[in-house]
């Protein structure tokens, strides 16, 4: 094997080759067999490698200086500079980038990221960087090494529970549309993320969607279901068009779709849009979304995981529990159980809203207080007013008030205290806010978004 | 309601051979699959705009399913709109983060620039205002959606200069 001192990775993504990269491969492997340098740099193509918007690009190793925005013409000089004189060449460097990404910042102290592991970090319009942080290294012990009973017991011994709000134990869920005998079965997504307020959902579809195909393929062997649908509401384009891409390229390279790696099970995924429904969030309207009617709720039972879609047994859960089960199984049920409180297992992404100095994401373990998460990981108050209310699980949770703000953060405790988990949305009012205003717009909400069952019953 | 049906005629895809040619092919590419209206009409409503009650007798009549079963999902949803909209839409998110962080008196700010409320469209055809629901874009709220651009941290001074581009592209 021959080796390089240098390689120089030629970015050949479609945005790039429409800007000449080929051109510049050509120019750069003329120049360094004029300079005689052929032997010791290697030019290669790749995929990818920043964000296309001024390309050309290149990126040399072991350096790792990035070049951008230059033409064939340019290469003699570029070549000179960088490997004759050992110097970068400054002009073409790319700029470190100003963006900032608003949403999610790096975590703190307090947070431990599981579901945000991977999200602004990875590029999610490329299979190979969810694979190369051990992407479906979960699906491939999965399939390789445990029985749907026992992936389902991992899954129970874990303590996860539905991050949609209502924290039933998911492998619970599992085993029940596991023990219906009907065929066929439909694993389905809940990413109808309806409580104004929340983001969570849509972050991870739109930063890591693999993660969430990962988890559903997962369930979908455990609960011995061929077909899975994932709901998403017409509010999300982005996420809809991530989750597409990231379906076909799960399906290219045989982890979706017949004999997946190997093992002789099959399952496919078709993501669902929504219309503007609130209720649709309801697992039954949700379904009755998904077979083309109007997103109404129908009394339970029959459970889903008897009578769901199509009449046939179905497990619904929400994005952020599909996006833990792949950690879940790397990790082992243990290492995810130390996180949280007795009752409540794992972590939780919130999104954090309102007048609070750092809006954005965060996800911590189940029994941090409210004033930990608004004033350590939220830091306060915006322009040093004083603390109103927080409002959790939607419109149709609670406000807690100050008295509150000791109260550690779980299933059990909130529902002690009024309000309920919901999915995750926090809005923090300050002093400025009207509690009576803020009633009306949320009796608004719930009135304009009703399906009309409740109202006059 | 006779200018309603007026604009209808006028604008009346199903005489429009291109147009009805594009609801053709989105029924006969989706009539199989299974939950298949809601996918017709998610694809009709993105492509043409609207769905107007003759179009939804058309594609009740193709899929083979009641009038009556179309017209209830077109009614049930706010995606789904029954009049042609404007050039250009405008949309309040009327989530809780952004009522928080002053929606209302961007409502305020657009009526007195364009003289419309929401739910309707200027005169000339131009511009729809709409109230939405929470886009998931809280942390910069509060949001405005301009066609498909998320406008965040909105103040009510700066809807002029917000509104002005896709004003000017109709004169």
């Amino acid at each position: 094997m021959t080796y390089f001192r240098s390689h120089v990775l030629v970015c050949v993504d479609p945005a790039c080759l429409k800007k000449g990269a080929h051109e510049i491969t050509d120019a750069l492997q003329d120049e360094f067999v004029a300079q005689g340098l052929i032997d010791e740099i290697q030019v290669l193509e790749t995929s990818r490698i920043g964000g296309c918007d001024n390309g050309p690009e290149i990126m040399v190793y072991p350096e790792g200086v990035h070049y951008v925005g230059f033409t064939p013409d340019d290469v003699p000089y570029l070549v000179e500079e960088h490997f004759l004189k050992g110097r970068v060449a400054t002009k073409f460097v790319q700029q470190e980038k100003t963006f900032v990404d608003e949403e999610l910042s790096d975590p703190t102290s307090k947070e431990v990221r599981v579901v945000l592991k991977n999200c602004g970090k990875i590029d999610p319009e490329n299979i190979e960087d969810y694979l190369a942080e051990g992407g479906y290294e979960g699906l491939g012990k999965v399939l390789t090494s445990y029985t749907p009973e026992e992936t389902i017991d991992i899954v129970l011994r874990s303590g996860l529970g539905g991050r949609g709000g209502a924290g039933f134990p998911t492998g619970k869920k599992w085993q029940f549309c596991r023990a219906t005998q009907d065929w066929p079965k439909y694993m389905i997504c809940n990413a109808d993320e309806g409580d104004p307020g929340a983001f969570m959902n849509r972050r991870v579809l739109e930063g890591d969607p693999h993660a969430v195909i990962e988890g559903m393929i997962i369930g979908a062997y455990s609960t011995g279901s061929n077909q899975g649908y994932i709901y998403c509401r017409a509010e999300y384009p982005l996420a809809i068009k991530t989750l597409n891409i990231a379906i076909d390229q799960a399906r290219a390279l045989g982890l979706l779709g017949k004999d997946i790696l190997g093992s002789g099970f099959d399952f496919d995924l078709e993501v669902r849009m929504g219309a503007g429904a609130f209720v649709c969030g309801e697992e039954t309207a949700l379904m009755a979304s998904i077979e083309g009617n109007r997103g109404e709720p129908r009394p339970r039972p029959p459970f889903p995981a008897v009578k769901g879609l199509f009449g046939k047994p179905s497990n619904v859960n929400n994005v952020e529990t599909y996006a833990n089960v792949p950690q879940i199984i790397i990790n082992g049920p243990e290492w995810y159980a130390a996180f949280g409180t007795e009752k409540s297992k794992g972590t939780k992404t919130f999104a954090l809203a309102g007048d609070v100095q750092h809006t954005g994401l965060i996800e911590v373990p189940f029994g941090l207080t409210l004033r930990e998460i608004i004033f350590d990981v939220g830091g306060g108050i915006k322009d040093g007013k004083a603390f109103k209310a927080i409002q959790t699980g939607g419109p149709m949770g609670g406000c807690l008030p100050a008295d509150y703000l000791d109260l550690p953060v779980d299933y059990q405790e909130l529902a002690k205290a009024g309000s309920i988990m919901g999915s995750g949305g926090l809005v923090v009012m300050d002093e400025d806010t009207c509690m009576v205003d803020i009633a009306r717009f949320f009796m608004d909400f719930v009135q304009d978004e009703s399906c009309g069952k409740c109202r006059n019953s | 309601m006779s200018a309603t049906t007026a604009t209808v005629q006028k604008n009346n895809p199903l005489t429009d051979p291109v147009r009805k040619q594009l609801i053709d092919q989105i029924v006969d590419q989706n009539k199989e699959r299974p939950g298949a209206t809601m996918v017709v009409l998610n694809e009709i409503q993105s492509a043409i705009g609207f769905i107007t009650p003759d179009m939804q007798n058309y594609i009740a009549n193709r899929l083979q399913v009641p009038a009556s079963r179309v017209h209830g999902v077109v009614s049930f949803y706010s995606f789904f709109t029954t009049n042609a909209r404007g050039t250009h839409t405008v949309k309040f998110c009327m989530g809780t983060a952004c009522y928080v962080g002053g929606t209302p008196a961007l409502i305020e700010k657009t009526k007195q620039i364009l003289g419309v409320e929401p739910g309707k469209t200027t005169p000339d055809g131009n511009i729809t205002v709409e109230i939405c629901r929470c886009v998931g874009a809280c942390s910069q709220a509060p949001v405005i959606l301009v066609d498909e651009d998320v406008v965040g941290r909105v103040k009510p001074n700066k809807m002029p200069q917000i509104l002005k581009p896709i004003q000017e592209i109709a004169e």
